[in-house]
């Protein structure tokens, strides 16, 4: 889970805000990696939400259209598949730093829905080779070093925490 | 020995390379092999990419072929196996005896591995295939104990390849119809073992509850282990009793049998899990290769670093599986 200082500070941001923040993200990860969602083939058109349980917060991503929305914990409501896990697991999985499977056996993560999409969506996530730190600090200029700087830290004792915690 | 790494993506390819696979093998984009599931493998320009990438590091590409052909759609798998040696594979991993029968005839200076789900687990068998077919390698059942592997190996005139990590079949392999019987759909002719279309998670109360088509195959009450929703590895009630009537959700974890391994004269260890994730990859083949590199050089065992195989293990949990069976 996120430390809990970073929970209350995330907790009250309003959902306008909290979407647009991840559609920019969104739509600078598709500019970087065009072919993101290359290998999800049939399986693009789906609505996939993903829930960080340490969030008052969930995402529903939908491929195809190459949007993504916010809501509350269980507002996202037709969805095919729904992942949930701590946030830092699950961009941890989306970087391929982490194992799909080894997180599901080992419970820290939880699929509802159509398996399908969530194989699919694995399997083309992983193939990109998301690296968020470096995606998503600035291209260039002085900021994008300092940047990506507390980024790759702060994924990198996030995940050590996290880890350490389910060992 | 060498190490024989699995890949699911041309991502997960490249990690295997880099952390110290001898050969990796991965399969195309259809049901012309064992895993044939959503988003997963290569289609023929990823391959070629895949190849040139593994030869610039001395690595070997297999192409696994290993599903048994559709009467009347034969030429599915054989444009699979004139696709892999067109785009420079080192070998392909077959079972089907007629796809077998077209790689000897078709393409000669190709390779042909059999696969483990030929499910050749005796002499006859083998020496068979290598006189009829030249294959030049077996991968070898996982149902046979160590003093079996090294017996088979002196006697065969081919390589053997064994499993030592990963996912663990304990039926016939390549005969089993434990999917096909709940989902219509078979691993051996579609390339799928528990399709996802067919599985289904959901929490009762504190229990989440894996389904396979119309059965439930698993309760893991909160905070216990998962494993995959096989029916040979799901938790039944018989005689009023529940367990794990077939095999319990383990993983395969043969590395403590190394040097005795290489000393039987086996020339191939191979990891199972081309559906994991390239984490699964980088880290299983790190600790594998580590591993190993002591037995080749003589050194004294290497310790397993910390909990890394078993944390990605079914169940999270390991088992030296038939080479160390005491039962019969």
């Amino acid at each position: 889970m996120l430390p809990f200082p970073i929970q209350k500070l995330l907790s009250p941001v309003p959902l306008p805000v909290a979407g647009r923040v991840a559609q920019a993200s969104l739509r600078r990860m598709l500019h970087l990696h065009p072919m993101l969602f290359d290998r999800l083939g049939e399986f693009a058109g789906r609505l996939i939400v993903f829930h960080p349980t340490d969030l008052d917060l969930e995402f529903g991503v939908n491929p195809r259209q190459r949007s993504v929305r916010a809501a509350r914990p269980g507002g996202i409501a037709g969805y095919d598949t729904r992942i949930s896990g701590p946030l830092v697991l699950l961009l941890g999985l989306a970087e391929g730093r982490l194992d799909g499977d080894a997180e599901f056996f080992g419970r820290q993560i939880t699929v509802e829905g159509d398996m399908e999409t969530a194989l699919a969506l694995r399997n083309a996530v992983e193939d990109a080779s998301l690296d968020f730190a470096t995606d998503l600090a600035p291209r260039r200029g002085p900021l994008r070093q300092p940047v990506w700087t507390v980024l790759d830290w702060a994924r990198t004792a996030l995940l050590a925490r996290e880890i350490a915690q389910w060992n | 020995m060498e190490l024989i790494c699995p890949a699911g993506t041309p991502a997960a390819f490249r990690d295997a390379v880099d952390v110290g696979a001898d050969a990796v093998y991965c399969g195309f984009r259809d049901e012309t092999n064992a895993r044939n599931f959503p988003g997963l493998n290569f289609s023929r320009d990823e391959l070629a990419e895949a190849v040139s990438y593994a030869r610039t590091h001395d690595v070997k590409t297999l192409v696994a072929i290993n599903t048994f052909m559709a009467a009347g759609r034969e030429a599915l798998w054989q444009s699979a196996v004139d696709d892999a040696a067109a785009l420079g594979a080192d070998a392909v991993i077959l079972a089907d005896l007629g796809l077998l029968a077209y790689a000897a005839e078709r393409h000669p200076d190709l390779r042909r591995h059999l696969s483990v789900q030929a499910g050749a687990a005796n002499v006859e068998h083998i020496e068979f295939l290598v006189e009829a077919f030249g294959i030049k390698r077996a991968v070898l059942p996982r149902v046979l104990t160590m003093s079996e592997v090294a017996a088979l190996t002196r006697q065969v005139r081919c390589e053997t390849e064994v499993f030592v990590y990963g996912g663990l079949c304990v039926m016939e392999e390549g005969r089993c119809s434990l999917s096909s019987y709940a989902t219509g759909k078979s691993p051996n002719m579609q390339g799928v073992c528990s399709p996802a279309s067919h599985v289904r998670y959901r929490q009762d109360g504190r229990e989440m509850v894996s389904e396979l088509g119309d059965f439930t195959i698993n309760r893991f009450p909160e905070g216990e282990a998962a494993g995959y929703p096989t029916i040979c590895k799901g938790r039944f009630v018989v005689a009023g009793e529940d367990g794990y009537i077939f095999e319990d959700p383990v993983s395969l974890d043969a590395l403590s049998h190394l040097g005795a391994l290489k000393a039987a004269g086996v020339a191939a260890l191979k990891i199972e899990g081309r559906q994991r994730g390239r984490s699964y990859v980088a880290q299983v083949v790190t600790e594998i290769r580590r591993q190993l590199d002591a037995v080749e050089n003589a050194e004294p065992a290497a310790s397993p670093l910390n909990d890394t195989l078993r944390l990605m293990s079914e169940g999270q949990r390991t088992t030296k599986g038939s080479y160390d069976k005491k039962w019969r």
